[in-house]
């Protein structure tokens, strides 16, 4: 097991109390596996794979539980250790490419910097390892690319470059955190495409964040479907799209307007919004807005329950 | 390359004019500024002031006095004060200028680096005691004036604590020559350099730990972290770097306004026969060259800063090259 | 009044464009070709989608057709009446029936006002209610969009991203506008709340016999919700027709990519649709290329598309393409 992650919470002490932003949340993942990551805002998606990072550095966060990187603890890894773990072993791409990268530095610089400070390279070598790098995620001209500032380059080429970088220093885990929200569909197909390609060079697994039901079911080998701050449920690909079992599952997937065939009139829509995580229902977390709610749903939170796939439902568990 | 020069000097020459032409009016417009009257003293004889008015030209047409004027700042160099007969105003000024650079200068010296150690500490160390100290200081720094501080300055340098071993080393008021006496320019400025600086490094230490705290919460800092590095390259690396841009801004104009004759609280408290103290001398006794004088060379110079800090600007944040 | 067959919204090659720069900039003053030769038929009653990617100028000619931004060249017709060029005051009555909806509902909502006073605002400004009739009415279009009568007094802060767009919503229907221009309405939205919003625009188009121009980069979100589509690719439009043929039968390469890389939802792996990754980037519209715009990226262009520039052609009864060799419709 390349990643295992049991029992993670992290909480945000604030004014108005302890914020549980994740409750328990456990998944494992394979060398060379697409994890699909799915859920709204607060679902907790992503502050869970920043936990992971630990890139958590807000004072006031909590952490607890346990991150198995290749047998190895991270959480309450010392800050020296862990930082040669990222970057190195385990890479991050973020959502805008816009922002992600420092303005005052070239895409070269800052692709350099990252390699030279995992490995004892020359510049000049590290300059070469981004020329090939850039080829890789298909710049036309890497030589000329490298001496751009990110402003001089367009947003799916931009996201190209924080790929490379973080493909750099050829990392086992790539946590991609909606890589491609902020891109438009024509060169989001690019970048999915380069995500598949770089699975099959380096082996590498790939965790990707996404609130895109699409994009989950076009690349990841399983998925993880998030509501605020737990795992609803998780499965295979064919596992959770042929027969989604958790209510917010089915609701989600049939929410989404057809791109083929015959239009709804009237689009099967959850009702209200997702919760604050500041006051949370006393049950399950979706029950409000849940078509399936019973009795039992109102008392406490449903675990997740069942083998490769499973919800967490009483309904599902009931069945 | 060549094109954003003549711009830059198109700009100071539009400013220079328009501000000669404010001075010159408002001068003439000014109640009881009569020049004629104040050079000839008080209870002057109708027939003196005539002859007052006449040679200085005073009964020439207002634009004739200008061009006159003009003519002989920049032309031929010889324009003479109205209170002062024969006293030549553009060596006066140029005389000076050594003077209040080597002040500035070597204040700003002082304060860009104190302030960006200061600056740098108190971001890294957030909320701790070291930063809530730098800033109390700072805070205190920015609230003593600077008459007042170059002033206590003074009494302990110059006769409390003169004779003792620290203070001794201290030489008397006024200014020595760089190119006579090196030593003896640096010993007479480093007391002056430190008052005039303690008020900036207050405030630009201040401005740039907020800088970079905010640069702190940037996307690129927490790509920066993923990518490994350690704290203190992501903090003067990345959000320092960042952060100077709005420092440097801040920079010119403060630089700019004290070389122009800011500076003036500072020269008066050590002696210091700078750029301020003639402009303000002038200005006690309405002398319209010396005032003209000395506000062309501040106009130039505060344009000239600006250019300077434009052009710091395009190697600092790549961006601006291309907007 | 009109007759039926009267378009409610026509612009006959209209152009907008900007120039940045001055010439003194060191590039000299350069024009922008953002919306360029744009000839579009709105009837009422139906729903226009535009699509295209990021820059295309499918946001900058909904502000045209509302006239935030001034027309370079060309008509807008309103209900038959040319308003290219009317004055601010002109338009005031034009206004009343033609209104927008933003992306960001917390952006263009004021943040210290009542949601009730923000509804009844263009009430206060246009109508001639007594401020009973007001608070009247203000519930009523609190009640269409699906908001409770006590929301009347909060903040919008108070409320989600999906109840801020309501909001935003009654503020554009208050005056029982004939058009609304609806330019990214669900995309700042969680996705569990976006077919909500998708859901009551078709109930309230319904009900108020309202008229859409819709705007989403989201493609299944705009089929779902228009009639027709008009695909705009660097300030132009390649291709035009009934939302579902388009959809299902793109004629202009630039479409077939388009809708080719939405990436849905695919229970079997071999029914995966084919996709056609485009090369490059969207050229800027500060240097467009000669000929047809697209042959740069384009899988088929032939020499002809890098010299000469393909008009928009009606191929069909309402289909129209750009394309010197489109695809059979």
């Amino acid at each position: 097991m390349m990643l295992s992650v049991r029992d993670l919470k992290v909480s945000f002490r604030t004014d108005d109390g302890l914020v549980r932003a994740i409750d328990g949340v456990s998944f494992d993942l394979e060398e060379g596996e697409i994890l699909g990551v799915v859920g709204e805002s607060g679902s907790g998606k992503t502050v869970s794979l920043l936990a992971v990072m630990g890139l958590i550095t807000d004072p006031n966060a909590v952490i607890e539980g346990s991150i198995r990187y290749k047998g190895r603890e991270l959480v309450g890894l010392p800050a020296r250790e862990l930082r040669r773990l990222r970057g190195n072993e385990i890479a991050m791409i973020f959502q805008d490419p816009m922002t992600a990268l420092t303005p005052v530095y070239t895409i070269g610089w800052q692709i350099a910097e990252q390699i030279q400070a995992h490995q004892r390279l020359s510049r000049s070598a590290a300059l070469d390892r981004v020329e090939e790098l850039l080829a890789e995620v298909n710049f036309p001209n890497p030589r000329e690319a490298m001496s751009r500032y990110p402003h001089q380059l367009s947003g799916g080429m931009r996201q190209r470059a924080v790929i490379a970088m973080a493909l750099s220093c050829n990392p086992a885990l790539l946590v991609a955190d909606e890589p491609t929200t902020a891109l438009d569909v024509t060169v989001q197909a690019g970048i999915l495409d380069l995500v598949r390609k770089l699975r099959a060079t380096h082996n590498s697994a790939v965790v990707f964040i996404t609130h895109d039901m699409g994009v989950v079911s076009e690349l990841a080998d399983r998925v993880m479907v998030m509501y605020a701050g737990r795992i609803v449920e998780r499965g295979s690909r064919s596992e959770l799209f042929n027969d989604p079992s958790h209510p917010y599952t089915r609701a989600l997937l049939g929410s989404i307007p057809p791109l083929t065939g015959d239009k709804p009139r009237r689009l099967p829509a959850i009702p209200g919004s997702p919760p604050s995580l500041l006051r949370l229902p006393k049950g399950c977390a979706f029950g409000p807005r849940c078509p399936a709610r019973y009795e039992p749903c109102d008392a406490g939170k449903p675990d997740l329950a069942g083998g490769s796939h499973a919800a967490a439902c009483f309904r599902v568990a009931q069945a | 390359m060549i094109y954003p020069i003549l711009r830059r000097l198109g700009q100071m020459l539009f400013v220079m004019f328009g501000i000669s032409v404010i001075v010159f009016l408002i001068f003439f417009a000014t109640p009881g500024a009569d020049p004629a009257a104040r050079i000839a003293g008080r209870n002057a004889a109708p027939e003196v002031l005539e002859a007052v008015r006449h040679s200085f030209g005073f009964d020439r047409p207002l634009y004739v006095q200008y061009a006159l004027m003009m003519k002989k700042i920049f032309i031929t160099g010889d324009l003479t004060s109205f209170v002062n007969r024969g006293w030549k105003v553009v060596p006066a000024v140029l005389d000076s200028i050594p003077i209040t650079l080597s002040l500035v200068f070597g204040a700003a010296v002082l304060w860009v680096v104190f302030s960006i150690i200061i600056g740098v500490a108190a971001a890294a160390t957030r909320n701790s005691w070291l930063d809530r100290l730098l800033m109390a200081l700072g805070l205190l720094g920015i609230s003593m004036p600077v008459y007042w501080l170059g002033e206590v300055m003074n009494l302990i340098t110059q006769s409390r604590y003169h004779d003792t071993w620290l203070f001794s080393w201290v030489p008397p008021l006024g200014y020595k020559n760089f190119s006579d006496d090196p030593k003896g320019w640096f010993l007479t400025l480093v007391i002056p350099w430190i008052t005039l600086a303690i008020l900036y490094i207050g405030i630009y230490g201040r401005v740039l730990r907020a800088a970079i705290i905010e640069s702190m919460q940037e996307d690129y800092i927490r790509t920066a972290r993923a990518k490994g590095l350690s704290e203190t390259r992501i903090l003067l690396r990345h959000a320092l770097r960042t952060s100077l841009i709005a420092f440097v801004t801040l920079f010119g104009l403060d630089f700019g306004a004290l070389v122009g004759g800011s500076a003036l609280l500072t020269e008066v408290v050590f002696g210091l026969q700078g750029i301020g103290k003639l402009t303000y001398d002038a200005l006690q006794s309405l002398d319209l060259p010396m005032i003209m004088a000395t506000v062309m060379y501040a106009s130039m110079f505060v344009v000239i800063a600006n250019a300077v800090v434009d052009f710091v600007y395009i190697l600092l944040d790549p961006r601006v090259k291309t907007s | 009044m009109t007759g039926t067959d009267q378009p409610i919204l026509e612009t006959r090659a209209l152009s907008k464009r900007f120039s940045i720069g001055t010439r003194f900039s060191s590039e000299g003053r350069r024009v922008v070709h953002a919306v360029d030769n744009v000839s579009l038929t709105v009837r009422r009653g139906e729903t226009v989608g535009l699509v295209g990617e990021s820059g295309c100028g499918k946001s900058t000619l909904a502000r045209c057709l509302v006239r935030l931004y001034d027309i370079t060249d060309g008509q807008l017709l309103f209900d038959g009446d040319d308003i290219t060029a009317k004055s601010l005051a002109e338009l005031r009555p034009v206004r009343r029936r033609l209104q927008m909806v933003f992306q960001d509902p917390s952006a263009s909502l004021n943040p210290r006002r009542r949601v009730g006073d923000l509804v009844a605002e263009p009430l206060r400004v246009h109508a001639k209610l007594t401020s009973a009739g007001i608070r009247e009415r203000v519930a009523e279009l609190f009640d269409l969009v699906g908001l409770l009568p006590d929301h009347v007094g909060r903040y919008p802060h108070e409320f989600s991203g999906g109840q801020r767009q309501r909001v935003g919503i009654a503020r554009a229907i208050a005056l029982n506008p004939d058009l609304v221009v609806l330019d990214e309405p669900v995309s700042a939205l969680d996705v569990s709340v976006q077919a909500q919003i998708v859901n009551l625009l078709a109930d309230l188009q319904d009900k108020l016999k309202l008229t859409y121009i819709f705007i989403a980069h989201d493609l299944s979100v705009v089929r779902q919700v228009s009639t027709r589509i008009a695909v705009m690719y660097l300030g132009s439009i390649v291709e035009e027709g009934p939302s579902e043929e388009v959809f299902s039968a793109p004629a202009h390469p630039y479409s077939q990519a388009l809708i080719s890389a939405v990436p849905v939802v695919e229970t079997t792996p071999s029914g995966r649709r084919k996709r056609i990754i485009l090369s490059g980037d969207v050229p800027s519209p500060l240097k467009p290329p000669a000929g047809c715009r697209f042959h740069p990226r384009c899988p088929v262009a032939k020499d002809r598309c890098r010299t000469e520039r393909p008009a928009l052609v009606e191929h069909k009864s309402g289909r129209k393409v750009a394309c010197h060799f489109p695809a059979s419709v």
